[in-house]
């Protein structure tokens, strides 16, 4: 059977298997190298490849959290977060994209460009994101799109929130809310954890100061992605949560009715109670549409506003510096007072002007006042009388008064807007001018012109204090607990006219801090500002309210903008002919009922003229206004610590 | 066909169903019911495209697979170099009536599949070498003039397929013709020499190469070069790996290859996938029943007494060993994507039907071992 070479046979197949061993030994050695590559792969570094693999299947979406709700002393919403409706466009689910915009655009007002930005916008993104088509709907146009959405392939209609804002009338103190920019992300620490793509934040005023804690914390979706990035199903959602709402001291109503009085004015109005510092109104004009800047602002009313030359988006009442003119004069007789430099009853000559130091003062009365003391110097506001006084006060001590009355610090702690202005004194200007003082510069202080510059809620601040008999308030906008203290040391010395206890100490149980050394001469400079506002021959007498509930005392000013020229003097020219932007702003401060006081208000008309003619009946409308609503306010007050 | 019979040849259906290799059998019965497992879950769960053709295409090869394995030795043997020659005019037929898809000219479109010949190239060349080395007595083995012919035979499919351009392909089909030379005998000095040859004419080669062969190879040396190009593939295949873990993500859990990141998951990738479910203990198991199927043609090879068969089998196993070898070692991140199917497992009608020609034959060898060739 053997066939012919068959030994060969069998020493090739000896060879055949003797190389087949070495190879099967090479494939032995390349398993065990697999095996290692795979429990180096699967189980040394199984949970790296586990979190690569999550990070590759899970992606997470921040959910904006819903804005806190600020409210009024009241509890009426003046920023809230309200449903908004939009309108999303998937085009992946549309069928024919120019089909659905020429159907889109007989239903809604779309202009043919927003039309081709849209389409540009979808071309860069992929087909299941959506654009929005429109921001925000109405009503109406919200439910024609509903209407009409079995037409509308790829088109849907969503509720979603946004920051909404009643009215104008609160604009500057709410500030508002915008789209977070670059700037800001780097600039505000908590955003970084926050930063939502598209969150609007609070840019100005309340909004901004509040924004860490109103503005709640953001929620996650996460999402099971695939390679491309399409959402395959939601894993979880965290909803977040929504941020604080914060309660104000501010009063909606006379906020409304504050704002339509200085309509078309460049005006500002504060409202302060005399006690516990509680700002009721604080008021800018002209305002802005607080809710135009929550989607994105149009050009065309940005523009608007920043060409305007009333410059509707400053905060007049916190940032506009203004000299505080003749309303100084209560302070500067206060400090005179207080310094025993000058006793009630001393006199002095008024002649429409005095020469000093080789240079003329005049008086606003050209005439002169005649023989002037304090309480005839307050109520007709007569300049040479303050001349006097500031001269032999001198400037460092009446700035060491106007200081302690809240001038040149700011009112309000957080607020960006607010400025400080300046108190000036001999150091001040070394310092900050690098030159002496002059002795003329006391007289010009002395009324309150120079380099005296302050806020319209400093004014407020100052006149609360006197009104309030001298006792330091600290003012508040955000209702946090019951703060009645001085109310509640009034009622004390009421009901115990035989208190044993001295004044001081009773005044430190009742933890407050006086600002006078002797109460009788805040009382003096009370009662000149009622002859002031409420005697024949007073600055603010044509105004004054007669009712007793409503009778107010207060301080006309003005604050010069150019000084009159001799020529100007001569010729007695008015205000009112002078171009809008060279009249005096015109000033009032006053505290209501007088009374009893309870309220200080200030008003500032820019370029008004004179503070009796313009200022002081806005601040009699506001103050009826005011008292009207006082009751109302007392029992919102008291049940503060209830619900606290 | 009328053979003069033997006594060898007269075998019994009883003795030839009892000479079966059923461990054999069983295993890659086994594998291919894992296989549709795993088609299945690259379908998303549902018998879909991939899955049902697959579920037909195996079951009509393994068939197939059972057939050849009664056909005799003898015609395999007779028909070798006939079968080599089949095979090359198909790939010449590619060259000129080919079908391209993604770039490269590889399939033949026969109606009822695209057929791929350079994957039955694999088990031709095999024949063809199997029977040549037969038949040349041992001393001519390592003559110059018996070197020709393997070299042609091998060289010019190899080329062919490089060309289509198939790389992988081309590779695979070398390793299988050079290990039956080697099995038979051919001296280690002439691998080496023409090993350097094909050194010095590298430079050449590559300049052969399209850029995207060369980004390839490139990314192989440092995947994280382009994560999002090239590297993509191994980095996500080790990620899909690495994260089934010690015992898998579960059946249909797969979050790599159901989210897409997984690429090629149907064929070049499916052990990937496998890997990613059943974690280390399942591709624990895919190895153990690849081992079995080599470990059960080599022996087939070790008893079968013709020099043809034992040539047939060895090579046949360790070119199947090389194709799994290198499937794996490229989805594992060991070499570089060069485009190479797993047999059994993966999607692909060809390279179903040539594993299945190859395995056949081998249990041709094992049915008819006593059976001489000539």
């Amino acid at each position: 059977m053997l066939s012919p070479g068959s030994g060969n046979t069998v020493i090739k197949s000896k060879l055949i298997n003797r190389r087949m061993f070495l190879l099967t030994a090479a494939k032995a050695v390349v398993m065990v190298g697999l095996v290692g590559r795979l429990i180096s792969l699967q189980i040394n570094q199984a949970t790296k490849y586990k979190s690569l693999s999550d990070k590759n299947r899970f992606r997470e979406w921040k959910l904006a959290p819903e804005r806190g709700a600020i409210k009024d002393f009241f509890d009426t919403k003046i920023a809230s977060t309200e449903p908004l409706y939009q309108l999303h466009l998937v085009p992946e689910n549309a069928k024919d994209l120019d089909n659905l915009f020429v159907r889109l655009k007989a239903i809604l007002k779309i202009t043919d460009r927003k039309v081709s930005y849209l389409k540009r916008v979808i071309k860069k993104q992929k087909p299941w994101e959506p654009v929005i088509v429109s921001e925000n709907l109405n009503w109406s146009e919200f439910s024609r799109i509903n209407l009409f959405l079995h037409e509308l392939e790829g088109v849907e209609p969503i509720v979603s929130v946004a920051r909404t804002y009643p009215d104008n009338s609160s604009a500057h103190i709410l500030g508002y809310v915008s789209q977070i920019s670059a700037k800001d992300l780097q600039t505000k620490e908590y955003l970084k954890e926050l930063a939502v793509p598209g969150m609007a934040i609070g840019k100005t005023g309340l909004e901004r100061k509040l924004d860490e804690q109103i503005i709640g914390k953001v929620g996650y979706q996460r999402y099971e992605v695939n390679a491309f990035g399409k959402r395959i199903r939601e894993i979880k959602i965290d909803e977040g949560q929504a941020g604080k709402s914060f309660k104000t001291t501010l009063d909606y109503e006379i906020q409304k009715y504050t704002n339509e009085l200085l309509k078309d004015k460049a005006a500002a109005v504060c409202v302060m109670d005399v006690y516990n510092g509680d700002i009721v109104s604080l008021v800018s004009s002209p305002t802005f549409e607080p809710n135009e800047f929550v989607h994105g602002l149009d050009k065309a009313y940005w523009n608007s506003l920043i060409k305007d030359e009333k410059k509707p988006l400053g905060n007049k009442a916190l940032s506009g510096l203004y000299p505080p003119g003749s309303t100084i004069k209560t302070l500067v007789a206060l400090s005179a007072l207080e310094n025993k430099i000058i006793r009630p009853l001393d006199t002095f000559t008024c002649k429409g002007k005095i020469e000093l130091y080789g240079e003329k003062f005049h008086c606003w009365e050209k005439d002169g006042h005649g023989i002037v003391n304090l309480r005839k110097g307050i109520q007709r506001s007569c300049d040479v009388y303050f001349y006097e006084v500031a001269r032999k006060l001198g400037v460092d001590k009446l700035s060491e008064t106007a200081k302690r009355f809240g001038l040149g610090k700011k009112v309000l702690s957080d607020f960006i807007e607010e400025r400080s202005g300046v108190v000036p004194n001999t150091k001040w200007k070394k310092k900050f001018i690098g030159q002496n003082w002059y002795l003329g510069e006391t007289l010009h202080s002395g009324i309150g012109q120079g380099y005296f510059q302050s806020t319209p809620l400093q004014l407020c601040l100052m006149t609360a204090q006197i009104a309030n008999g001298g006792f330091e308030i600290k003012p508040r906008i955000i209702v946090d607990e019951k703060n009645d203290n001085l109310r509640n040391y009034l009622k004390h010395k009421n009901e115990n006219p035989n208190e044993p206890l001295p004044t001081d100490l009773l005044i430190s149980n009742f933890n407050l801090k006086p600002l006078f050394k002797n109460q009788e001469h805040i009382n003096l400079i009370k009662d000149a500002m009622f002859s002031s506002s409420n005697e024949p021959g007073g600055t603010s007498y044509r105004h004054r309210l007669e009712n007793p509930k409503y009778t107010f005392a207060g301080k006309t000013g003005s604050s010069q903008i150019k000084r009159f020229t001799e020529a100007q003097r001569e010729a007695e020219v008015k205000q009112e002919s002078l171009p809008y932007k060279d009249r005096d702003h015109a000033l009032f401060v006053a505290f209501a009922p007088y009374k009893n006081p309870q309220y200080a208000i200030s008003v500032l008309v820019e370029h008004g003229g004179s503070g009796g003619k313009t200022a002081a009946p806005i601040a009699k409308k506001v103050i009826k206004k005011v008292l009207e609503r006082h009751e109302l306010r007392r029992s919102a007050n008291n049940k503060i610590g209830e619900s606290v | 066909m009328l053979q003069p019979r033997s006594i060898h040849s007269s075998l019994s259906l009883k003795d030839k169903l009892s000479s079966i290799d059923y461990i054999l059998v069983f295993s890659i019965f086994i594998l291919g019911l894992i296989s549709i497992m795993a088609m299945y879950s690259t379908d998303g769960g549902e018998f879909k495209y991939h899955t049902n053709s697959h579920i037909l295409r195996f079951f009509i090869f393994f068939g197939m697979f059972l057939i050849i394995s009664f056909v005799q030795i003898r015609f395999w043997h007779s028909t070798s170099f006939l079968m080599y020659i089949l095979f090359f005019l198909l790939l010449l037929g590619v060259k000129y009536f080919g079908l391209t898809s993604s770039g490269s000219k590889r399939w033949l479109d026969l109606y009822f599949m695209n057929l791929q010949p350079s994957e039955l190239m694999k088990i031709g060349l095999i024949l063809f070498l199997a029977k040549y080395y037969h038949r040349i007595s041992i001393e001519n083995i390592n003559q110059i003039r018996f070197l020709f012919l393997p070299i042609v035979v091998l060289i010019a499919p190899v080329i062919l397929v490089a060309t289509q351009p198939d790389l992988g392909t081309a590779l695979l089909i070398a390793a299988g013709g050079l290990t039956v030379a080697w099995l038979a005998g051919v001296k280690v000095k002439f691998f080496v020499f023409s090993g350097l040859s094909f050194l010095a004419l590298l430079p050449i080669a590559i300049s052969f190469l399209k850029p995207y062969q060369k980004s390839r190879i490139l990314t192989f040396l440092n995947p994280e070069r382009d994560p999002l190009g090239a590297g993509y593939q191994i980095i996500q295949s080790k990620i899909a790996i690495g994260s089934g873990g010690l015992f898998g993500k579960g059946f249909l859990q797969g979050s790599q290859s159901y989210l897409d990141y997984l690429p090629e998951k149907h064929t070049d990738f499916i052990f990937t996938l496998f890997s990613e479910e059943f974690g280390f203990f399942g591709s624990l198991l895919i190895l153990f029943l690849y081992a079995i199927i080599v470990w059960r043609i080599v022996k087939i090879g070790n008893i079968t007494r013709s020099n043809f068969g034992k040539l047939y089998c060895y090579s046949f196993a360790t070119a199947f060993f090389i194709y799994v070898v290198v499937n794996m070692m490229m989805v594992l991140g060991l070499l570089p994507i060069v485009g190479s199917p797993l047999p059994i497992m993966s999607y692909g009608g060809s390279s179903m039907m040539a594993i299945m020609l190859g395995l056949g034959i081998a249990m041709s060898c094992k049915i008819y071992k006593d059976t001489p060739v000539n």
